[in-house]
């Protein structure tokens, strides 16, 4: 028998708008030492599911309409609060997706790691406080924290977010839980401490036997370390199997479309770079000064850049969050002060205009947003989003507004009927799209798109970038694509410039970088690309 | 969808105002709110020619009688018509309720939204100024005002706008900060959009919620403020009054004459419930995330 056997769970979320079928029945089970990974993109189920079994939903408005989840002889969604508390963290332990905020800022790591040991609900368990630091100490050891002696009584913000994952894991294992459920834990981290994170969940899973339930929306992460996939859409269980037959043998339909739409390989439209130059970086500084510390601190956020880009080139700029890649992107199109060096576009210096001076260059270079839910006006209609460039820069006015509205609206594939809504009333691939066809209103030669698709589903991820990459060809634009994901930098663009703490570390035409990298970094980068190939991402990990 | 796509582009308003318009009249309570408050403003508008008597008109024989069909709320101890005096009363809690909140709105958003918005070292100076209006005693500025100017009601207009709008100021500047870090705001700037344009059309709609919240929350205390200062002798003169200035005598003769307080105590309380449900309406018409039904 397994240790976990849930049976038609079913869990829906009674709203103001009606009833919705969060959960509608799905079955599932793990056994221990077993990695079950549950996929789905965002609004599927997947997270929902595994809070309903730790009673971790809101309800109102969640509301578990049937199923049972059978754990070690016992029904987790049928048991009371005080047995929910043996199980919580004791038996069953969690990791969140994001460890900048499930730590306590005020606490020391090391006073949050003995908590649950010191304040153990079953007494019998309970550790005085030494023994408890000491079991500490071996598991932060253990989750690959060097200097933990001393680490142990330091504060959360000290720590990298790599780091506090690991914390968090440490944890999650402190009291030796049976089963072992991760929320997207690797999602905010940057890809080559993704690559280890996942090899110490894998680690620690043999070394000790436990179950893991790992949700992700990543078909790639998920393909080197589970045993069993279940592929979630909608509330409802797609497909589930073995990780192998998942990946070669697909079945569903959705399933097939999750793995075409992640972008791999060379990109199959022909480079359209011109010979002239639109734009020249010549070593460009842009250094911040931070003076929240006692001490004043300047931070090289880009260190002496130069590059060009030729006029309809798409070049990638790839680099590790804290790399400088957006505020490069900033600087070029002189959002945020430089201190030095200059950036020329089609031949003016835009370093020696003043604002008004900067006005009609503005109109010229456009910028697309990571965030679709923070780039738009939410008191803003679409209308009045897309007009308003247009006025603003004379492209258009009262009398063809409308109609030059709509042409931008069908330009970048919304529905004209959707006008006079609202951002709130469109998902993030639609947001997405209003704010593209804000950044081409005004017909721009050059456009900074700052991780356009990092926020979005990997389906629509795959719509947005076909857009864009039809966008460029339809209005001849240039393009600087900044993103840390590789896969897609290398499926978009001409060329490619790799930025690390500031300064650029290797650039060249998109396949020979990826043939043949020469830089070091650039190497452990390419390598830490997660591959949704099961086989060659098993051998990848044991290999690290 | 696409059956009532025209219907959809006809009912739904061009800007945000138009659509919280729509919206507000769907509202019942904010309706009535808004109408209480028309009818408040109306009557005291009309008071020197609806009034059944004259606000100085004491009739010492009659004394404090309680409601009665010639005194239809009762007569104070100088026999002076209850009713006329909530009429004239209201004439001035309501124009020093909106006036002065009206004042410190205006200061306070255009202030805040400038210094959040411009940051640094000018955010850094004005937040400083208003640190030092803030740690000036209330009483002695408004003492020194009316030494230097003399007693009229304008002045006690200025004087309370000019204390209320240091909170005001400050919540703005705090909404601002926030804003302004937000990618629609960086997005205006990479349009080319002017600092003002930014500041007016994405700025200052986004913090409207809570600055509505407290202006409802203002008009009422300072009419308070105004009671307590006429009651110090600061503010209006008798015969002159206000509701603040009744709730206060009807307070001190409660026992005997309670009518004396329930009655300018009632008016009071029905122009913040009115204030409130509009308040409230007012809010959520301009957040378009509320839903239109």
């Amino acid at each position: 028998m397994a240790l976990l056997e849930v049976k038609n769970l079913q869990v829906h979320f009674h709203t103001r708008n009606g009833v919705v079928k969060a959960v509608d029945d799905v079955s599932f089970s793990v056994d221990a030492g077993e990695t079950l990974a549950i996929v789905g993109e965002s609004g599927s189920g997947k997270s929902v599911t595994c809070y309903s079994l730790l009673d971790l939903l809101p309800k109102p408005p969640a509301v578990i309409e049937g199923g049972t989840a059978m754990f070690d002889g016992k029904d987790l969604l049928n048991c009371s609060h005080s047995e929910m508390r043996h199980f919580r963290g004791n038996d069953i332990a969690m990791i969140f997706q994001d460890p900048m905020t499930s730590l306590n800022p005020n606490l020391t790591i090391g006073e949050q790691l003995v908590e649950p040991l010191i304040y153990h609900p079953d007494k019998a368990r309970r550790k005085d406080r030494a023994t408890a630091k000491k079991r500490a100490i071996e598991l932060l050891d253990e989750v690959g924290i060097t200097d933990t002696e001393r680490r142990f009584d330091s504060y959360p913000h000290e720590f990298s977010g790599g780091m506090r994952q690991r914390v968090m894991i440490a944890m999650a294992l402190i009291n030796e839980p049976r089963l072992l459920i991760c929320d997207e834990p690797t999602t905010a981290l940057d890809v080559t401490i993704q690559a280890q994170i996942l090899e110490l969940i894998k680690k620690l899973q043999r070394s000790r036997n436990v179950a893991v339930i790992f949700i992700s929306h990543d078909l790639g992460v998920v393909a080197g370390i589970a045993d069993k996939i279940l592929v979630m859409c909608a509330g409802k269980a797609m497909e589930s199997g073995d990780t192998d037959s998942i990946f070669y043998n697909t079945q569903d339909n959705y399933t097939k479309r999750l793995l075409s739409a992640i972008p791999e390989g060379a990109k199959t439209m022909k480079n359209r770079a011109q010979p002239d130059t639109l734009v020249e970086v010549n070593n460009v500084r842009t250094w911040f000064k931070d003076y929240s510390g006692s001490k004043v601190i300047t931070v090289k956020a880009v260190d002496d850049i130069s590059l060009t880009i030729n006029r309809g080139e798409i070049l990638g700029l790839v680099g590790e969050s804290g790399s400088g890649k957006s505020t490069l992107g900033r600087s070029i199109l002189q959002l945020v002060p430089t201190q030095e060096g200059s950036v020329v576009f089609d031949g003016t210096d835009l370093g020696s205009l003043s604002a008004r001076e900067m006005v009609p260059w503005r109109r010229r270079m456009q910028m697309i947003f990571q965030d679709p839910y923070a780039s738009l006006n939410p008191r803003m209609t679409v209308f009045e989003t897309l007009a308003e460039p247009l006025l603003y820069h004379g492209l258009a006015d009262k009398n063809n507004i409308d109609q030059q509205v709509q042409q931008l609206m069908d330009d970048v594939g919304l529905a004209r009927a959707h006008m006079r809504k609202y951002p709130h009333e469109f998902s993030g691939g639609q947001r997405q799209r209003i704010a593209i066809g804000r950044a081409i209103a005004t017909k721009p030669e050059l456009i900074i798109a700052d991780e356009p698709v990092s926020a979005l589903d990997v389906t629509i991820q795959a719509q947005i970038l076909d857009l864009i990459l039809n966008l460029v060809e339809r209005h001849n634009l240039t393009m600087m694509f900044i993103s840390h994901d590789l896969s897609v930098v290398r499926y978009i663009s001409d060329r490619v410039m790799v930025m690390h703490h500031g300064v650029m570390v290797e650039q060249g035409d998109t396949e020979t970088l990826w043939a043949n990298p020469q830089d070091a970094y650039t190497k452990a980068l390419l390598k830490a690309i997660p591959l949704a190939d099961p086989k060659s991402e098993r051998s990848r990990l044991s290999a690290i | 969808m696409s059956n009532n796509e025209t219907s959809i582009v006809l009912e739904k308003g061009i800007s945000l105002w138009e659509d919280a318009w729509i919206k507000l009249r769907k509202n019942r309570m904010a309706l009535i709110g808004l109408g209480l408050l028309v009818f408040l403003c109306v009557v005291s508008l009309l008071t020197p020619w609806i009034a059944p008597y004259g606000y100085e008109e004491q009739n010492l024989l009659l004394g404090a009688t309680p409601p009665s069909a010639a005194h239809l709320l009762g007569t104070d101890i100088f026999g002076r018509d209850m009713l006329t005096r909530i009429m004239w009363g209201g004439r001035v809690s309501l124009m020093v309720g909106f006036i002065a909140t009206a004042v410190a709105l205006a200061i306070g958003v255009i202030y805040g939204a400038v210094a959040g918005f411009v940051g640094g070292r000018v955010d850094m100076v004005m937040m400083r100024l208003v640190d030092i209006l803030y740690a000036l005693p209330f009483m002695i500025f408004i003492i020194l005002l009316m030494v230097v100017f003399g007693r009229n009601l304008l002045l006690l207009f200025f004087a309370i706008g000019a204390v209320e709008w240091l909170t005001m100021a400050r919540i703005v500047r705090g909404q601002v900060m926030s804003l302004r870090k937000q990618e629609f705001v960086e997005a205006a700037h990479s349009l080319g959009l002017s600092q003002w344009i930014i500041i007016r059309r994405h700025i200052i709609p986004n913090t409207l919620g809570p600055v509505i919240v407290y202006t409802t929350l203002t008009i009422p205390s300072v009419m308070l403020l105004e009671a307590f200062l006429s009651f110090l002798g600061l503010g209006i003169q008798p015969p002159q009054s206000s509701w603040g200035l009744l709730i206060n005598y009807g307070v001190e003769t409660m026992e005997e004459y309670p009518w004396l307080l329930i009655f300018p105590g009632i008016a009071l309380s029905l122009t913040l419930f009115a204030l409130n449900f509009l308040g409230d309406g007012l809010r959520d018409a301009l957040d378009p995330r509320t839903s239109k039904d």
